[in-house]
Formats: structure tokens, C-alpha cells, sequence
């Protein structure tokens, strides 16, 4: 179980959806991935995405500049 | 016990894509989504950028019907291999720059190579005939059928009765019974199959599921195009056409500058990128230009933008000029009165 980041600023949805799965894809169950992000957008679309393919969120910050999405994979 | 038969399906996250899904789920089958992104898809984007939006809530329609069906969904990036369907479409665009029946078929083939490698059975989408001019006109369904080399695994249950016997119908892995014989423009049927399954509050998109069918979008498309004597784009070009007011005073560059202050927000993160102009006297837009416009292309562009500043009415606006790669220097100018901004620079 190890903790992976990934930097999808100034990207917009969506781009930073994609490219978690992308990096959720190649990680293994029990795995946690930090996205930071600047699209709001990520605020709905990310959790909706660990919904529908059964990842679980475990914390969202949100300061200034970027929003912090950790989420713990589930294969 | 009987093999569980899989189909990918493909969710644009409009009405139809939803209903081919439920009533394949409703007939046993193992159902995934993909949805293709282009670039030019018409979720969030805008809406994310622009402040005044964003009272509403941003929803991703194609993850928000995977939620409905309880399916997973693939996104999958096809920017890059998009480009050659829309700058070169053998079959043409439709009303604007919407090359609709090349792309079908490119996204029935992507979904083909995807079952192929995920061991899926067959493809279904919800494509009804004779509902859109160019894409689903009767003649052109066997066309997606045949170009894409999906063959009798594609399957589009809301008109599947009006269509020949396709494999999935032929081995009865599905019931072809209880596929449907949708047909034409009226949206009647879909509506009332939507509330039989209780689907509420699902998108319907006016023009279609992307930018390319908004007449302004291909405008400007066209236009970046012609001042740059080449069909190309990058993801940056067409995102920056989807915001801000475009005005090309010169066939060599433009301006884009922003109409409130989430689209000024957004274009900061492309300050490093293009040479921009801020006014630094009064508030006012951030703007980007676009194009090789040279010292004096820009203290023109800079009268231009302070007519879009709160000093319009003033002798003198104060703006910082940024060129790519170099220190910003400031200039004093005039603003452009409304008659000088002339009607034709509007993209
Ligand atoms: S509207 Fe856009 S995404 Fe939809 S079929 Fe036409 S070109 Fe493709």
C-alpha cells in the first residue's frame, strides 16, 4: 500500500477525471492518490467517478488556489 | 448457469446513450460505458470557467448517466487522434464544423478495438433512425456499421426492429422482442421511456453532445484556421475558443479578452503562454493575443482593451503590455471610442 500524487492544475474537466483513472488504473487495491486540481468542476466529477467504479474518497481540501482530492483505490 | 453477456456502450450523457444502456441492463446483459472525449465535448467546460454560471451545479452528464444505470464508465482521451476526423471528414460536416457521421464511425471503431481488448461481446449505442440530418439518417446507419468494422456487433436497441438482425439478436443473447422501433425526430417515445424507467432531470442538449455544432464556435474555428493557413489546432486553441470576446483588428492576430472575472482567472493560466495586456489605471479585462503582433500591433490592442475597461470614457488608460519571454512595460493610450472597434473584428 503506498501513497501516489497527482498534478492536474489548470486542467479542465474532463481532463484531471481522466487522467485519475488513468493513474488509479495502474495502481494497486489499498493505494492512495492525492489530485491536486484548479477546475471546481473536479468537486462533482471526481467523487462521481470513485462512485461509479467503487473507489472510496477520503478527504477534500480545498485553499486559495487548488483543490486536494485523496482518494483509496479499490480494485 | 448461462454466459452473462458483456456490451460497452457508448455514453455521450444525453437522453438516448442512457435508455440503450437501461434497456440492455433490463435483458441481463453486463453493461459498461465509454465516453469519448474530443476536446470539443460540451460538458462543464464552459460553465466551469464562467463565473456567472456557477450557481448551477456542474455535473459531467456521461458520469451522471453511469450513476443512474449503476454502470462503471471509461473516459477515454482521443484528442490527439480526433484531430483527423474533423480537419479531414470524408463524409463532410453537417451545419457547422460537426463532422457527425466520421466521428460515429471513429467512435464505433475505438469502441471495437476497446471490447476486443477487454473481452466485451458487443457495442450498442443510442443512435435512432432518422433523429439527426447526417449522422442517423436511414441510409447512413449500415455506413457506421460497415466503415467502423463493427459489423452485426453493433447494436442500437431503441431502433434495433427497423434494422436487420445483428449477432447479439441472431445468437439471443438479447431479446430483440423487447428492442425498440424508435424512429425520426419526435422525442416523444424517448420521454415517455425515461419516466417508465424514472429517469428525471436528464440532459438534452440542444444543438448536440459537442461544440461543433455552435454556430459561433465554428465560426471562430474557421477563422483560427484562415489566420494561420493551416487546419490545425491544439487543445489550448480550442479551449480558449470556447471563452472570452474575440476581435481580429488585423489578419495576423487577435485578441481575446475576457468577459468576467472566472474567464480572467482562467486565461492567467495561459499568461505565460501568450503575449497579454492588463489595464493597470482602471479595472478591466485581461487579454490574451493571440498571433504575431508586433510593439506597435500591441499599444493598438492596448486602445482596443481599455475600451472594454472602466476608463473607456477616459483620455487616458494605463496598461501593462507582456510579450512572451520578456519584462512587462507599461503605455498610456487613448481608448478606441465604440465606433473605432469596428463591427467586423467581432469573431
Ligand atoms: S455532435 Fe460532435 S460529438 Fe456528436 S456526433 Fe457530431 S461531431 Fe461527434
Amino acid at each position: 500500500m503506498s501513497e501516489h500524487s497527482l498534478d492536474a492544475r489548470r486542467l479542465l474537466c474532463p481532463m484531471p477525471v481522466i487522467r485519475t483513472q488513468n493513474k488509479v488504473n495502474e495502481l494497486l487495491n489499498g493505494d492512495t492518490l492525492v489530485v491536486t486540481c484548479t477546475d471546481p468542476g473536479v468537486i462533482n466529477d471526481i467523487p462521481a467517478w470513485c462512485r461509479i467504479n467503487g473507489h472510496e474518497i477520503i478527504g477534500t481540501e480545498q485553499n486559495d488556489d487548488d483543490i486536494i482530492i485523496k482518494i483509496k483505490v479499490k480494485h | 448457469m448461462s454466459k452473462q453477456y458483456k456490451a460497452a456502450a457508448l455514453i455521450s450523457g444525453g437522453l438516448d446513450s442512457l435508455l440503450a444502456a437501461k434497456v440492455m441492463l433490463e435483458q441481463g446483459i453486463h453493461v459498461e460505458g465509454i465516453n469519448f472525449f474530443t476536446g470539443f465535448c460540451v460538458e462543464g467546460h464552459t460553465a466551469a470557467i464562467r463565473k456567472k454560471h456557477q450557481d448551477k451545479p456542474k455535473r459531467n452528464n456521461a458520469l451522471w448517466s453511469a450513476e443512474q444505470l449503476g454502470i462503471k464508465l471509461h473516459i477515454i482521451d482521443i484528442v490527439e487522434e480526433y484531430k483527423d476526423v474533423l480537419i479531414n471528414p470524408k463524409h463532410g460536416y453537417g451545419a457547422n464544423m460537426n463532422p457527425c457521421l466520421d466521428c460515429k464511425i471513429f467512435m464505433v471503431k475505438k469502441a471495437k478495438q476497446w471490447i476486443e481488448e477487454n473481452d466485451f461481446d458487443f457495442i450498442i449505442t443510442g443512435e435512432v433512425m432518422g433523429q439527426r440530418p447526417m449522422s442517423q439518417r436511414k441510409e447512413v446507419m449500415p455506413v457506421v456499421v460497415n466503415e467502423s468494422g463493427a459489423g452485426d456487433i453493433l447494436l442500437r436497441p431503441l431502433c434495433a426492429k427497423n434494422l436487420p438482425k445483428t449477432r447479439p439478436e441472431i445468437e439471443g443473447w438479447v431479446d430483440r422482442d423487447k428492442l425498440l422501433a424508435f424512429h425520426g425526430r419526435n422525442r416523444k417515445p424517448q420521454m415517455a421511456l425515461a419516466k417508465e424507467f424514472g429517469f428525471e432531470d436528464y440532459a438534452a442538449p440542444a444543438g448536440g453532445c459537442c461544440f461543433l455544432t455552435d454556430e459561433n464556435y465554428a465560426t471562430k474555428l474557421v477563422d483560427l484556421w484562415q489566420a494561420r493557413s493551416t487546419r490545425d489546432y491544439e487543445m489550448d486553441d480550442i479551449m480558449l475558443l470556447k471563452i472570452g470576446r474575440h476581435l481580429r483588428p488585423k489578419p495576423y492576430f487577435k485578441l481575446i479578452i475576457g468577459r468576467e472575472e472566472g474567464e480572467n482567472k482562467f486565461m492567467q493560466g495561459y499568461s505565460k503562454l501568450y503575449s497579454h495586456i492588463k489595464t493597470v489605471s482602471h479595472a478591466g479585462p485581461l487579454c490574451l493575443i493571440d498571433g504575431p503582433a508586433d510593439k506597435a500591433d500591441l499599444e493598438y490592442a492596448a486602445q482596443i482593451v481599455a475600451r472594454y475597461s472602466q476608463g473607456k470614457n477616459q483620455d487616458a488608460v494605463t496598461l501593462s503590455i507582456s510579450r512572451v519571454g520578456e519584462e512587462p512595460y507599461e503605455v498610456t493610450v487613448k481608448p478606441l471610442t465604440a465606433d473605432e472597434v469596428k463591427q467586423e473584428w467581432h469573431v
